[in-house]
């Protein structure tokens, strides 16, 4: 974002010769297009006036082809409804042209134009909150601003703000919202039944978002000091993560993190990606500012390593949940507990000596279940603090038909927002008639029974016991041993409900 | 542990912050609160950071901090590490959603030792506008004869960590702790569970806290009470609106179009700060009294049109403040419709920024970036402060 601000002491009138103020919307102090154009441009566009709920820009072409049979189950055909994360998403899949799509993406044709502020997060955590009130926060002031300034522009395909909101009357307190215009009817790209697949150059994914798209480059730093550059071109060598628009917003600054962007991650978990997940949601100094992350085969969109984050500043329900500590200590503090009284089964991470300590333990629990072809959910809340994670079988209900039928004619899926109580209709009726009890039946059926539920915590705990095994190079053989068989007998005895592990 | 307040804060000392407080009660209400025995704080979330404007004896005997230590300060500030943060969430959203809360929770003090209280906290009430006017809240310390892990007590029992084990065994005995307790087990407890009779306390003190206060308010001719009895007025804001307005530290106001002739019906410190006057000044009053001989009317007639077509704009702008000198200033203002969670436009917002101030810094974000993060943070605070809750 270069450029300066060009109003200096001059008065109005100079800088903008003949043109009338009424037909200004924004004045943007943006990169290097004048001034002018940037007015008309702004104009045409015509942003924050609108009539419908919401109205939607027009399409950008054509689909791109899609691979598989489309009569094959495993594809969700006008089930699943998924939504345009980026602006050139639809667009005929261009790749191969080197010489300058015309576009600004992110490839080879473009990336070197690319200039981003970057921040770096501190590496020594907050020892606390202490007496200090905290002002608007730099990472919040950048999402805040970036994404307000991208608002005002009309990047994005509806004006959230016009999405009218209310909370679920009952005791879990959903929040439900009208938004016609979030989704596409198109399935799903690839297919649902695999958490892990190789990435596909050939699909959409965000090295061919257009740069205004872009709002900074985040990166976890290693002084004890953020430290901030407004303007840093994007050098492939370094690995940059990026913040960037979803353009298909569900909630103000509704931002996806996409880690390493030019090393073009496939969606899977990894330790480092977690970590920078977790240094985003503590930099906000916000408890309202979540990170979330779905799996493959529980409703991400694109085969792109990304998490989300909006700002909503209410309590989900799934934050609200009670929880009870399960019986595995852990020897970096990490506390682990299982949800009581959702309708959907999950763990709540939190604790930990440090927020390494804390990210890795729930780190080695998602690759466990990736390993396991178990698809799964995360929502970071709390500034980082409390980490939810929630395996779901939705996707597997629905190809074999065992979805409750309500439930799936209003073609909600069961991604982390919705798990998290928050949902996002998009039909009047649903709306309207949205009751407790439906979103409560649409967690419960993406939820795993009691006994897979067991099942799959059995193999996160030992993941997770056998990581520290390794990181502590510990021989533990003959207790390893018998904790095996006791977790072996347990599993086909349907034993107690909570496993007992006994760790050095 | 002092407190970062931004320098625009007009209540930089303990007297002035107090000194809200006093306003809106009869003399003698400091020493008549000061004569209750119990551990209590008042908090005023009109003031940002939703400070403590009053602790009592009880609070700061029991805490180990000294009244200037305290006044000021967010309740936060005794929460520490281990603090439960789901009893730190029901906290904060009882706060939102200004209603009572009793919850037990870890808190910390001054030595840094930790310790189990019940807390107490109610709203008060502004009898004839129905708005929240102070947060009264109770601390009851707990003696934890009583522990509580999830479903029983027994299952603490395993586990190879020594520290569990220990306290396996006080549990099984069903004893009451000794008072030379390892303050260190404190902070493993996921749980303290209160006695009955000290929730009965918790309610008393809040009682009598709470008729001190209506009786001081009765005297002063605008009376408080612990119920709401009236809807709160459309130009008075959520209290929970206002504390994440607070948090803002930017110049800002936001106006009502729905109020004949648009008024203020909030203004930041740091507005105050740059403009010059009071807060009473301004709030209810059309921002035409920043405008003087030299501004621009056509400026402020562009600025009426997009208003009335509900878009945003940016213009600069010649005002006079109220500073002592009484000098103009070049107004770098932007202005933006904001709505709520109906989808209707509820305010405007206006944004100031000193033209001649701007931080050329290269090292910082860009003003114009900063002056855009202000109306973002008000449309998250707006949207979500209009949700009906149940």
């Amino acid at each position: 974002m270069e450029g300066n601000g060009l109003l200096g002491s001059h008065s109005f009138s100079v800088i903008f010769p003949g043109v009338r103020l009424s037909a200004i919307t924004a004045i943007i102090y943006g990169p290097s297009r004048g001034v002018s154009s940037h007015v008309n441009i702004v104009r045409r566009k015509g942003c924050c006036l609108i009539e419908s709920n919401p109205s939607p820009h027009g399409g950008r072409g054509a689909l791109p082809s899609e691979g598989g049979s489309p009569s094959d189950l495993l594809f969700l055909a006008g089930g699943g409804v998924p939504t345009v994360v980026s602006n050139h998403q639809k667009d005929e899949a261009s790749d191969g042209s080197v010489g300058g799509c015309g576009r600004n993406c992110l490839r080879a044709c473009c990336v070197n134009r690319a200039r981003l502020p970057l921040y770096v997060c501190k590496k020594v955590e907050d020892s606390g909150e202490k007496a200090r009130e905290p002002p608007v926060a730099f990472l919040e002031s950048l999402v805040l601003g970036e994404w307000e300034d991208r608002y005002q522009r009309g990047l994005f395909r509806y004006d959230l703000t016009a999405c009218v909101t209310k909370v679920i009357p009952g005791k879990y307190g959903f929040i439900a919202q009208l938004n016609e215009g979030r989704h596409l009817k198109r399935p799903t790209e690839f297919r649902v039944d695999k958490v892990l697949q190789s990435f596909d150059g050939s699909k959409f994914n965000f090295t061919k978002v257009s740069q205004e798209e872009l709002l900074f480059q985040f990166e976890a730093g290693e002084d004890s000091e953020a430290r901030f550059f407004p303007c840093m071109p994007l050098v492939a060598e370094n690995s940059p993560s990026v913040v960037a628009i979803n353009v298909s917003p569900i909630e103000y600054g509704h931002v996806l993190l996409i880690p390493r962007v030019l090393d073009c991650l496939p969606q899977r978990m990894d330790h480092k990606s977690m970590l920078l997940a977790l240094h985003m949601a503590s930099e906000s100094k916000n408890p309202y500012f979540r990170v979330g992350y779905n799996s493959l085969g529980a409703f991400a969109t694109i085969n792109h390593l990304h998490f989300q984050a909006y700002y909503l500043a209410m309590p989900f329900p799934l934050e609200k949940a009670s929880s009870k500590e399960m019986m595995i200590t852990t020897d970096n503090g990490v506390k682990i507990s299982e949800l009581l009284s959702y309708p959907m089964r999950g763990l709540l991470f939190e604790g930990g000596n440090s927020m390494q300590d804390l990210s890795d333990t729930v780190s080695d629990a998602c690759v466990c279940l990736q390993n396991n072809n178990v698809p799964f959910n995360v929502l970071i809340s709390d500034c980082g603090r409390r980490i939810f994670l929630m395996p779901q079988c939705y996707a597997e209900k629905q190809a074999l038909g065992e979805v409750s039928p309500e439930v799936f004619e209003s073609q909600v899926n069961p991604a982390v927002w919705e798990i998290s109580g928050h949902m996002v209709l998009k039909r009047k009726e649903d709306y309207e008639g949205a009751t407790e009890e439906k979103a409560c039946r649409l967690l419960s059926d993406a939820s795993l029974s009691e006994e897979r539920f067991k099942e799959v915590n059995a193999l996160i705990f030992e993941a997770i016991v056998n990581q520290e095994e390794e990181l502590e190079g510990t021989k533990v053989h003959q207790q390893k041993t018998s904790s095996s068989v006791n977790q072996r007998s347990n599993r086909s005895h349907g034993g107690p409900g909570t496993e007992c592990l006994v760790l050095q | 542990m002092s407190i970062t307040q931004s320098s625009a804060s007009l209540f930089s000392t303990t007297e002035e912050k107090e000194g809200t407080f006093n306003a809106r009660y009869s003399l003698w209400i400091k020493e008549a609160l000061d004569e209750l025995p119990h551990s209590f704080t008042i908090t005023d979330p009109f003031i940002s950071g939703h400070p403590i404007v009053f602790a009592s004896p009880g609070f700061l005997k029991m805490t180990g901090y000294s009244r200037e230590e305290v006044i000021g300060r967010n309740g936060r500030a005794f929460q520490g590490p281990k603090t439960n943060r789901r009893s730190i969430m029901e906290i904060r959203e009882a706060i939102r959603e200004e209603r009572p809360v009793q919850v037990s929770i870890l808190n910390y003090r001054k030595s840094g030792s930790p310790f189990w209280m019940l807390f107490h906290m109610i709203p008060v009430f502004g009898n004839d506008d129905g708005r929240v006017i102070h947060f009264v809240a109770v601390q009851v310390p707990i003696s934890g004869q009583k522990m509580r892990n999830g479903s029983g007590c027994s299952e603490m029992v395993f586990g190879s960590c020594r520290r569990e084990v220990c306290l396996g065994s006080f549990v099984h005995q069903e004893r009451a702790l000794p008072v030379e307790c390892d303050e260190q087990e404190l902070e493993n407890w996921e749980h303290c569970e209160a006695s009955e009779s000290e929730k009965l306390k918790s309610a008393e003190a809040v009682g009598s806290v709470l008729s001190v206060l209506t009786r001081y308010s009765e005297f002063a001719g605008r009376l408080v009470c612990g119920k709401r009895n009236c809807l709160r007025g459309a130009d008075c804001l959520s209290s929970s609106l206002v504390i994440s307005l607070g948090r803002i530290k930017q110049s800002f106001v936001l106006t009502n179009p729905c109020l004949p002739d648009m008024p203020i019906v909030y203004a930041s410190d740091a507005f105050l700060t740059l403009t010059g006057y009071k807060r009473h000044e301004v709030l209810g009053q059309n921002c035409r009294f920043l405008s003087g001989v030299d501004t621009d009317s056509s400026v402020l007639y562009e600025m009426k049109e997009c208003i009335l077509k509900g878009q945003p704009c940016t213009v600069q702008i010649l005002n006079y403040s109220n500073r002592k000198d009484k000098s103009t200033f070049w107004n770098l203002l932007h202005i933006s419709p904001v709505r709520n969670a109906s989808g209707k436009t509820a305010y405007f917002v206006g944004v100031q920024m000193e033209a001649s101030c701007k931080d050329i810094e290269s090292k910082e974000l860009r003003p114009e970036t900063r002056q855009l993060s202000v109306v973002g943070a008000v449309r998250v605070a707006v949207r979500s402060s209009f949700m009906a809750t149940c």
